[in-house]
């Protein structure tokens, strides 16, 4: 009997609870103040005790998830969001901490991927396996849209379900023997996954991992490293419009970044999942750089601009002109990579995607980013006004507060506790994110606007 | 709104090159074709000075069903009015039955809903939907959902698990197997070099399955190794392992203190009473991890929908929960397979889905018969087919790539060389049986008038 076929008989005695699968999965609580996504499945505990006579296998821990400094940050942020629940039951708390879009998906975006679903099907709709490196005619898309007459084609864009995915894609394929540099503070992915491919020495507390550069972003200097004091490494992840410190690089200071690479034989993984946040004629891709294409990759996502945070699509761009020092084409070896530990995308997110670089479907993407960018300005708004120093917030949908002097994890706990409002701590991008909140502008304008009366009573 | 500011660059003269050419070349262990990447690498423009991961040097070729693919589109250009049919790459063809596509399209539209938009999962998979897959894949089996990890496919998680696992693990592969085993232990670092003459990797142990042993590997012949890869029903050869066995494997597993990583993708199709899963076997919590998925149980292979369980009670050798740090790749290299995938997978779990997705399977596994007796009434030795949606055919004395060719120059049919799978497919071939029911018999058809 088929694993089917034992299914249906267990199914047919188990209770009808389970049976009612729609309204668990597609229920949403209607609260103005939504609970949290993330319930708290993550245990991010130190190894529990075991007892004596646990059988153990023979096979050692990687050393290097022993490196790692407790659970990524953003689980964190939700199991202590959900701990505060706990605590509170009858709060209503707001969530401006992880970066987690709100609003409803453009509709036109939305039936393409109804479509593509109801065409599965059916005989002339259905599809298998994918191209691993994206739909065609998605790709084309995405290089005319993005990169129209910066020399990037079809076959230079790979579609991903993700950002995060391709960061740890890209690290695999550079493997465990390249330096890296960073911002810091920055998007804590780039730091944990060049620590589990073993790129990385041991954590020393206030300073980071060994052998990985850090390059400070302040306000002293204009978010924007010296990089005249940076040693040289292989990889360079530099992110603009900057997750967490909302600061866009200019186009004088992405030329320097260029050179800088170039003169040291590096490759910049450029993110730009931001860029459309922009509210000025800063570059938004990194190709826009005479120079770039042999120095560069770009990342970038569909997460920010489309909702489709949960959706997974996104895409990596390797030019042809990127080599390594034996000459072999980097595209050749992620072409490799995405071939043998990816299968593709998911079809009907693809199908969104194509949507989305409809003209329809850009003008939808254009109304959910200014409808961010209004809460975003709102934020900026209220801790101007509150006395603080406020950062970022203008090309990016998040708002980077100096709190001189404190302790990052302090204050987050001290809003969190006093108005019931995630945020995000500094020191969880890295030791320079330390004495900053990052206040992230994604939530319903109700919210958004609670949140900020609620600050203005704290701070007032 | 997408302004992209103009500038002036000065391109290189020798900008684009074509793709890389296949060529076909004889190497010591046999026809292979090879990617002739070096010589048609961009040679103008600077150089950065990172250099190569001398992991992915160690790949010689293209990961084999690329390889096929080309080898279809070559014979495709070639002769642009055969009706060529696909018995290769294993990639479903029947349609996804309307009661879950509905549901997905109806997930999806609510995405534009206030009401039913949400924006990240949980990297673990949504809750009902481990729920679902702990009770109803596993019943009796104390498979809890926090021990079901939600995923995009077991290629995916076959490679999160490397990263898991680490460099310096020791692996062991049935022989044949899926490539992804040893390719994604290659492109970790754990591998070594190939070895031409053997066509084997240094550092991987091969474990022979062959019709002698009964496509059970020999474990007193088997050298320790940290991790133990091991698919059942198997690809390629369609073996579905009996529980004496896993017993024998669970065991060897206990005694070596060794990780089995069981990839269970095509359970669906087992039809007599073979486990469907490794915790069917007493003890096998403490040493097996298993990779399962929803691609040729519910046609998912462009949806992409799987999951890893890994039971809470796997430690490693410092008593550390393997589970914790498995949670902490996915939260750190993933972010969550697709929502829309996920809501398709909780309704093809529901009764109605799995009724449906029964025929589908039962469909295929009629074009497995089917090749399978093609086969037979040929004279020629078949295996599998019964407990999963691949044949197995021995050409005793031949090359695997000359059996493929001739196979694909005289009938049109591409199939995949057992070698493609490991040294331990030389003289197989495997055949796929997905495929629509006239295309199956079309090339039954062929296959008789080629073979006679």
């Amino acid at each position: 009997m088929s694993l089917m076929n034992q299914l249906l008989t267990s199914i047919s005695s188990s209770s009808s609870a389970l049976l009612g699968q729609d309204h668990l999965f597609l229920t949403r609580p209607k609260n103005v103040v939504l609970p949290s996504k993330k319930s708290g499945l993550c245990k991010c505990i130190a190894a529990p005790s075991t007892e004596k006579t646990a059988y153990k296998t023979k096979v050692s821990r990687n050393e290097n998830m022993g490196k790692l400094q407790a659970g990524y940050l953003f689980p964190e942020i939700a199991r202590r969001r959900a701990a505060h629940m706990l605590k509170y039951p009858d709060a209503q708390v707001i969530s401006l901490g992880i970066g987690d879009t709100t609003e409803p998906i453009p509709e036109v975006i939305a039936s393409a991927m109804a479509k593509r679903s109801n065409s599965l099907a059916t005989i002339e709709g259905y599809s298998g396996y994918g191209a691993e490196q994206g739909e065609k005619l998605l790709r084309a898309k995405v290089a005319s849209t993005f990169y129209a007459n910066l020399g990037i084609e079809e076959d230079d864009v790979f579609i991903s379900d993700g950002a995060k995915s391709d960061i740890s894609r890209l690290q695999v394929l550079f493997g465990s023997d390249v330096t890296m540099a960073v911002q810091d503070p920055s998007y804590p992915a780039y730091v944990d996954s060049g620590v589990i491919m073993g790129q990385t020495g041991r954590y020393q507390n206030n300073v980071g991992y060994a052998h990985i550069e850090y390059m400070k972003c302040t306000p002293e200097n204009g978010f924007f490293p010296d990089l005249s004091a940076v040693s040289r490494t292989d990889v360079i992840f530099f992110c603009s419009p900057n997750n967490p410190t909302g600061s866009a690089a200019s186009r004088d200071q992405l030329s320097q970044l260029v050179q800088f690479a170039k003169d040291n034989g590096t490759i910049i993984i450029y993110d730009s999942a931001y860029a459309l946040y922009m509210s000025d004629d800063t570059p938004k891709s990194i190709f826009e750089i005479p120079g770039a294409k042999e120095v560069a990759i770009e990342i970038s996502s569909f997460s920010k601009y489309a909702g489709f945070t949960g959706v997974r699509l996104g895409w990596t761009v390797i030019p042809k002109e990127l080599q390594f020092s034996d000459g072999f084409p980097v595209a050749k070896d992620f072409n490799r990579i995405v071939c043998t530990c990816f299968n593709g995308a998911s079809n009907i997110a693809q199908a969104g995607g194509l949507a989305c670089l409809s003209p329809a479907g850009l003008e939808g993407m254009q109304e959910v980013i200014g409808f961010y960018k209004e809460n975003t300005r709102i934020i900026v708004e209220t801790f101007q006004s509150l006395g603080f120093n406020v950062y970022g917030g203008k090309n990016a949908p998040y708002v980077w507060v100096h709190f001189p002097g404190q302790s990052s994890w302090d204050v987050f706990g001290e809003i969190l506790e006093k108005t019931h409002v995630v945020t995000t701590p500094g020191s969880g991008f890295g030791p320079g994110g330390e004495g900053f909140i990052r206040v992230s502008a994604f939530g319903h304008r109700a919210n958004v606007l609670e949140a900020c009366r609620r600050f203005k009573e704290l701070y007032k | 709104m997408f302004k992209v500011l103009s500038y002036s660059f000065m391109p290189c003269p020798n900008f684009l090159k074509p793709r890389a050419s296949f060529k076909v070349q004889k190497d010591a262990i046999g026809t292979r074709t090879l990617l002739n990447v070096q010589k048609d690498a961009i040679v103008c423009g600077t150089r950065t000075k990172v250099a190569r991961n001398p992991n992915m040097e160690r790949l010689p070729n293209n990961y084999l069903f690329p390889e096929i693919e080309a080898r279809q589109l070559e014979h495709e250009k070639k002769y642009p009015d055969a009706q060529v049919i696909s018995l290769g790459i294993g990639d479903t063809t029947e349609p996804i039955p309307d009661v879950i596509t509905k549901t997905m399209s109806d997930y999806a539209l609510s995405l534009s809903t206030l009401e039913g938009y949400s924006g990240y999962g949980a990297e673990q998979g949504n809750k009902a939907l481990r729920l679902a897959i702990a009770q109803k894949l596993y019943p009796d089996l104390a498979v809890k959902d926090t021990e079901v990890f939600v995923s995009d496919g077991s290629q995916c998680d076959i490679s999160r698990i490397q990263l898991l696992l680490g460099s310096k693990v020791t692996v062991a592969v049935q022989d044949p197997s899926f490539p992804a085993y040893i390719d994604s232990s290659v492109i970790i670092g754990q591998a070594s070099d190939l070895q031409p003459t053997t066509g084997k990797y240094q550092n991987i142990e091969y474990m022979k399955c062959v019709p002698q042993n009964n496509f059970f590997p020999d474990l007193s012949n088997a050298s320790r190794t940290d991790v133990i890869f091991f698919c059942s029903p198997n690809n390629p050869t369609g073996h579905a392992a009996s529980r004496e066995q896993l017993e024998q494997l669970v065991e060897f597993a206990r005694e070596n203190g060794s990780i089995i990583v069981y990839d269970t993708a095509y359970a669906a199709y087992i039809t007599d009473k073979s486990p469907r899963s490794i915790y069917e076997i007493p003890g096998a919590r403490e040493v097996a991890i298993e990779v399962s998925s929803f691609s040729k149980s519910a046609g998912f292979t462009g949806v992409r929908l799987g999951w890893t369980v890994v039971p809470e009670e796997l430690l490693y050798s410092d008593g550390f929960p393997v589970v914790h740090d498995y949670n902490r790749i996915m939260c750190t290299c993933f972010n969550g397979a697709s929502n829309i995938a996920q809501a398709g997978g909780l309704e093809c779990l529901s009764t109605e889905g799995v009724r449906a997705l029964c025929s589908k399977v039962d469909y295929y596994k009629e074009n497995a018969q089917i090749l399978l007796d093609t086969f037979s009434s040929l004279g020629l030795k078949a295996y599998g087919g019964v407990n999963a949606p691949y044949v197995w055919v021995h050409f005793p004395g031949r090359r695997s790539w000359d059996v493929f060719s001739e196979i694909l120059q005289k009938t049109d049919i591409i199939t995949v060389p057992g070698c493609g799978f490991g040294p331990g497919g030389e003289e197989f071939i495997r055949v796929g049986a997905f495929g629509h029911r006239e295309t199956i018999l079309e090339a039954s058809t062929r296959l008789k008038s080629l073979f006679l």
